[in-house]
């Protein structure tokens, strides 16, 4: 293992080819470029042995890697913010078919406004695609991903795509200390993919029918069973992986100091580490603070939550997302978690981060404050004097 | 106790390379760790851009930009004025490429285009203010800088930055820590 400065999008390169995928398809967007540059320069120096494909498109990016998917082949590609939505048409194909590939998202806003710079919005309107959709924190949980997401994904009980969210700038732009594993590390933690669901000549199959009315609804449970399962293959990934490697993760969810939390901030992505931080600034003061970061929105921690949360004053949720006309999306979720338990901790939703906007730790503090009084709101960081 | 710098440069002058070659240095040690990101956005060229660095001894989870800096460096004295001041820290330290003298022991000043003419034969002085940062901050070796260019810089590069880094080094310790 092997100590690094790297960017969250060159981590992710990095991860990628210990995974030794064979087809990288691949159209560049901001910001997403620099894991496909530099997954091109490895193939073009040879250190990375795949048939890297310059598309026209994102959707032709998607398409492509369900293609080379669909001959058994291990496929990787990355995308961004409008990127990912128009290749939205394709994630329900590959999900549906059962196609493990493992997709890089830079997590950046949707237009209009037009506007590079990050938040979750993209990835978490396409939550209900039939991907598992995993959010790191920073580079090193990035690295881990890539090489992690095709074990789960290509898990003979999952055969399920795996979408893994850096958020877009603080993350794939940031530099910072990576542990990089050997090659002979990662083979032996991640195994050549093998599948029966290819099409092989010397066996000859139909892929990617039609089904009507009568069966439908038969494939449409068994690819929820599928992404359900990944539960499991998750926990036997993180267990290999810290054998192997000597780091643990802890499945769907992450806490911090929630025990004998009264008020807890649930989170995900990047921003978790600065409410980390500021859990561990409010502890000093005697404040019975914790953090909750999800790890995995899909499949959703419905139990992990719930039992995290269970004796808190109050929640707070985190996003940098919106569902115009209702909430953000992760709040409905972490609602849906507590009801279906009948739990009923008071739960408000900051929106925050926006665009690339900044989250100060200054705001963080004011999430735990205003958790004390304020109950069961939606309310957007920085737009507190406006009318409704 | 984290220690935050901001750089400040124009596209093209390599702020961000020193930002992140600091980081990479300094975070070479064990125990020591950092962060390095750029000003996000369009990049162009001659364009006023800034670079973050910040290093301490435990992992670095803010990802904020920097608005109450230790030490502010500047590439290119256009870009400088005294209200900078406001965002520096009671006991930071303005680091500034320039031919002019200050009288203000807040601003420290080196003259590194005249290193850069000299000896990187043309106008980029990014691993000029690092080199003269590393002597002022002292909690980084002259040796690491080095090592840091070998890693992340193109080979043809190396010797003439190295150069440039120690006559920097000694210059502001001429100048400023003597």
């Amino acid at each position: 293992m092997a100590k690094h400065f790297l960017s969250g999008n060159e981590a992710f390169a990095y991860g990628i080819r210990l995974a030794r995928p064979q087809v990288i398809s691949a159209y560049p967007i901001t910001p997403q470029t620099i894991v496909v540059e530099k997954l091109s320069e490895m193939v073009e120096d040879n250190s990375l042995q795949a048939e890297f494909i310059h598309v026209e498109s994102e959707h032709s990016a998607l398409s492509c890697a369900i293609g080379a998917s669909a001959v058994g082949a291990r496929a990787f590609t990355a995308t961004s913010s409008q990127g990912l939505l128009y290749m939205a048409e394709c994630l329900t194909y590959a999900a549906g078919g059962r196609f493990p590939i493992v997709m890089m998202n830079a997590n950046r806003s949707t237009a209009l406004p037009w506007n590079i710079y990050g938040d979750q919005r993209d990835s978490l309107s396409l939550l209900d695609c039939g991907w598992i959709q995993a959010y790191a924190e920073n580079a090193q949980e990035s690295l881990d991903l890539a090489l992690m997401g095709y074990y789960i994904a290509e898990h003979k009980a999952v055969s399920t795509p795996f979408m893994a969210n850096l958020d877009g700038f603080v993350l794939t732009h940031t530099y910072e200390v990576v542990e990089v594993p050997e090659a002979a590390e990662a083979d032996l933690f991640l195994q050549p993919y093998a599948t029966e669901n290819k099409l092989d000549l010397s066996n000859p199959k139909n892929l990617a029918f039609s089904v009507g009315p009568d069966h439908n609804t038969a494939f449409k449970y068994k690819e929820h069973l599928g992404i359900l399962r990944a539960k499991e293959a998750i926990s036997e990934a993180e267990y290999k992986f810290a054998k192997i490697f000597g780091r643990g993760y802890t499945g769907l969810i992450e806490t911090y100091q929630t025990e004998d939390a009264e008020y807890i901030i649930i989170t995900l992505g990047s921003i978790a580490g600065l409410v980390r931080e500021t859990v561990d600034k409010l502890r000093e003061k005697g404040e019975k603070v914790g953090l909750l970061r999800i790890r995995y929105m899909r499949p959703f921690p419905n139990e992990e939550i719930a039992s995290t949360v269970k004796n808190a004053k109050a929640i707070g949720v985190l996003e940098k997302d919106i569902s115009f006309g209702n909430e953000g999306t992760v709040f409905t979720n972490v609602n849906s978690a507590l009801q279906k338990v009948g739990l009923s901790v008071p739960s408000s939703n900051y929106i925050g981060g926006l665009g690339g906007r900044n989250i100060s730790a200054q705001e963080i503090e004011g999430v735990f404050e205003a958790l004390k009084t304020e109950k069961r709101t939606v309310s957007f960081l920085g737009m507190e004097g406006e009318q409704p | 106790m984290m220690v935050n710098i901001r750089w400040h440069g124009r596209g093209g002058q390599g702020a961000f390379t020193a930002a992140r070659l600091l980081g990479a240095a300094y975070s070479s040690h064990e125990n020591q760790y950092a962060l390095a990101f750029p000003s996000f956005g369009p990049e162009r060229r001659g364009a006023p851009i800034q670079a973050f660095t910040k290093l301490d001894t435990k992992p670095v989870v803010n990802r904020s930009e920097v608005n109450q800096a230790d030490y502010i460096i500047f590439l290119d004295d256009t870009l400088f004025t005294e209200g900078i001041l406001r965002e520096l820290k009671a006991d930071g330290k303005v680091l500034l490429n320039t031919k002019q003298s200050f009288d203000n022991s807040r601003i420290l000043t080196i003259d590194a285009d005249s290193i850069a003419a000299e000896t990187l034969k043309q106008p980029i002085t990014n691993t000029i203010m690092l080199g003269a940062f590393a002597e002022v901050f002292q909690g980084i070796g002259i040796q690491d800088i080095q090592e840091a260019i070998q890693l992340h810089m193109p080979a043809k590069l190396h010797d003439r930055n190295i150069l440039a880094v120690q006559q920097a080094a000694a210059e502001i310790h001429r100048e400023v820590v003597l």
